[in-house]
């Protein structure tokens, strides 16, 4: 990786985020989700368990859901970040980011990023998916004001947005 | 690198484990010595001859979860895998790195101790295998000395007449009783078992007892029964703060029973001899 700094004890970290290419020194140390916020200022990322069982944190690491809180920040180095910043596109909220809003699925919304994301990934993997499986790859995100219905629903009807055919699945 | 920084040096690749240890401040390490990008540490692959899986160490649960060989050939691994914490645990988070933390409720410690894993640690000294049993020493210990390196895990496939199950109840993040069985079974008669009991003591424990019992009992779903209860007495456990002993027995005898019937069920549900590893 390359090492040129200013300062002999960081390191220099390119990556890709949200499409762009970002070059920054950091500290070897240092946990991506506070380089996220404080040297990149996204804070659509939040800091919530710190321990990767509440899912607040969730990024996309090459299209893989990981958890920013527990992730060190060199690790994206020559890889590819997406953060709920990166969704929304110059014709507005990306379709899943609109089921959300449609379905009522926000409520203080701390979660929400995080869901938006998994869902991202979810429906990358499987663009049908059943609502078991909506329930399996969702499970490790966690909503305090308990609105896991509304977000059920609106993954479903983010999959009939998103999904290959606007269709559903055959039944499981 | 490993000999070089001794004990101010830990070894890190998904980091699931070793940075909440660290945040926490109850691990301090001045290097991480990141194994992730040694070619080969990831590979999961099937030797036909030695009819026996090896599993990268780097691997992780979502490698061992998707891989179509796993998928085949070792289904209840795949299923474990699948189940591991949470999807983003399961992305960052290595099969070698999860056996080596030696966290009590380690999922695939319990399912790998029951399939007979052996272990393969290198050093600037020496390669050696150890058996699971012998490697996860403790609570969060393990036999690994600093400047060794676990590199793979070998499953050696069960025989077909065999059923392999993992069954485990979990409230939180981590399983609170687990129980791998693998079970063999000949002319309706169960010939050999294993049965590993997980997340209620120190480390994985082999049942003995259980296993006599199960041997030359009839392969049925009551067989399960009495094992279950053999399973409640014989485990021991660790007197954890969050379940009393009773509650911890009654936790093992139930996953037990259903591990053992899903063992039995899979070697003889199904007709044709689909494999039920």
């Amino acid at each position: 990786m390359p090492l040129e700094t200013t300062d002999p004890a960081k390191m220099r970290l390119n990556a890709t985020v949200n499409g762009r290419v970002v070059s920054l020194e950091i500290e070897p140390r240092a946990i991506l989700l506070d380089v996220l916020r404080d040297d990149l200022q996204l804070t659509g990322t939040k800091r919530s368990c710190d321990t990767q069982v509440c899912g607040a944190c969730t990024i996309l690491l090459d299209g893989l859901p990981v958890s920013a809180c527990c992730t060190l920040a060199y690790e994206i180095d020559g890889r590819e970040v997406e953060t709920i910043e990166g969704l929304a596109g110059p014709d507005g909220l990306h379709p899943i980011q609109q089921a959300f809003v449609d379905r009522v699925a926000i409520q203080c919304g701390f979660c929400t990023p995080g869901f938006v994301l998994t869902t991202k990934a979810l429906l990358t993997e499987n663009p049908c998916p059943t609502r078991s499986e909506i329930e399996d790859y969702l499970g490790g995100n966690l909503c305090r004001c308990t609105g896991y219905w509304n977000i059920l629903e609106a993954v479903e009807d983010a999959a009939a947005r998103v999904g290959p055919a606007n269709g559903r699945s055959e039944a499981p | 690198m490993l000999a070089d920084f001794g004990s101010d040096a830990a070894v890190y690749a998904g980091g699931t484990e070793l940075l909440i240890v660290m945040k926490e401040r109850l691990a301090h390490f001045p290097h991480l010595v990141d194994i992730k990008r040694i070619p080969g540490l990831k590979e999961i692959t099937f030797n036909a001859e030695r009819r026996e899986l090896t599993i990268g160490a780097v691997a992780t649960h979502r490698d061992l979860e998707r891989s179509p060989l796993v998928r085949e050939r070792f289904p209840a691994l795949s299923a474990m895998a699948a189940a591991v914490a949470n999807i983003r645990v399961r992305n960052a988070g290595t099969i070698g790195g999860n056996l080596c933390f030696a966290e009590p409720h380690s999922d695939p410690a319990t399912l790998l101790s029951a399939l007979d894993a052996r272990l393969t640690l290198v050093s600037t000294s020496g390669t050696r295998q150890l058996p699971m049993a012998s490697f996860l020493t403790g609570l969060m210990e393990t036999a690994r000395h600093h400047d060794e390196l676990l590199v793979t895990i070998a499953v050696p496939e069960p025989p077909s007449n065999a059923g392999v199950a993992y069954e485990r109840f979990k409230l939180h993040e981590r399983p609170t009783a687990a129980v791998a069985a693998v079970i063999e079974v000949a002319d309706g008669v169960i010939s050999d078992a294993r049965v590993v009991v997980g997340s209620v003591g120190e480390r994985p424990q082999r049942l003995p007892a259980t296993e006599a019992v199960l041997r030359g009992q009839p392969a049925a779903a009551a067989t399960a029964t009495i094992a279950a209860d053999v399973i409640r007495d014989e485990v021991e456990t660790s007197g954890s703060v969050f379940e009393s002993e009773a509650y911890t027995r009654q936790l093992a005898r139930t996953v037990g029973r259903r591990a053992v019937a899903a063992a039995i069920q899979r070697v003889t549900g199904e007709e044709g001899g689909r494999r039920a590893a």
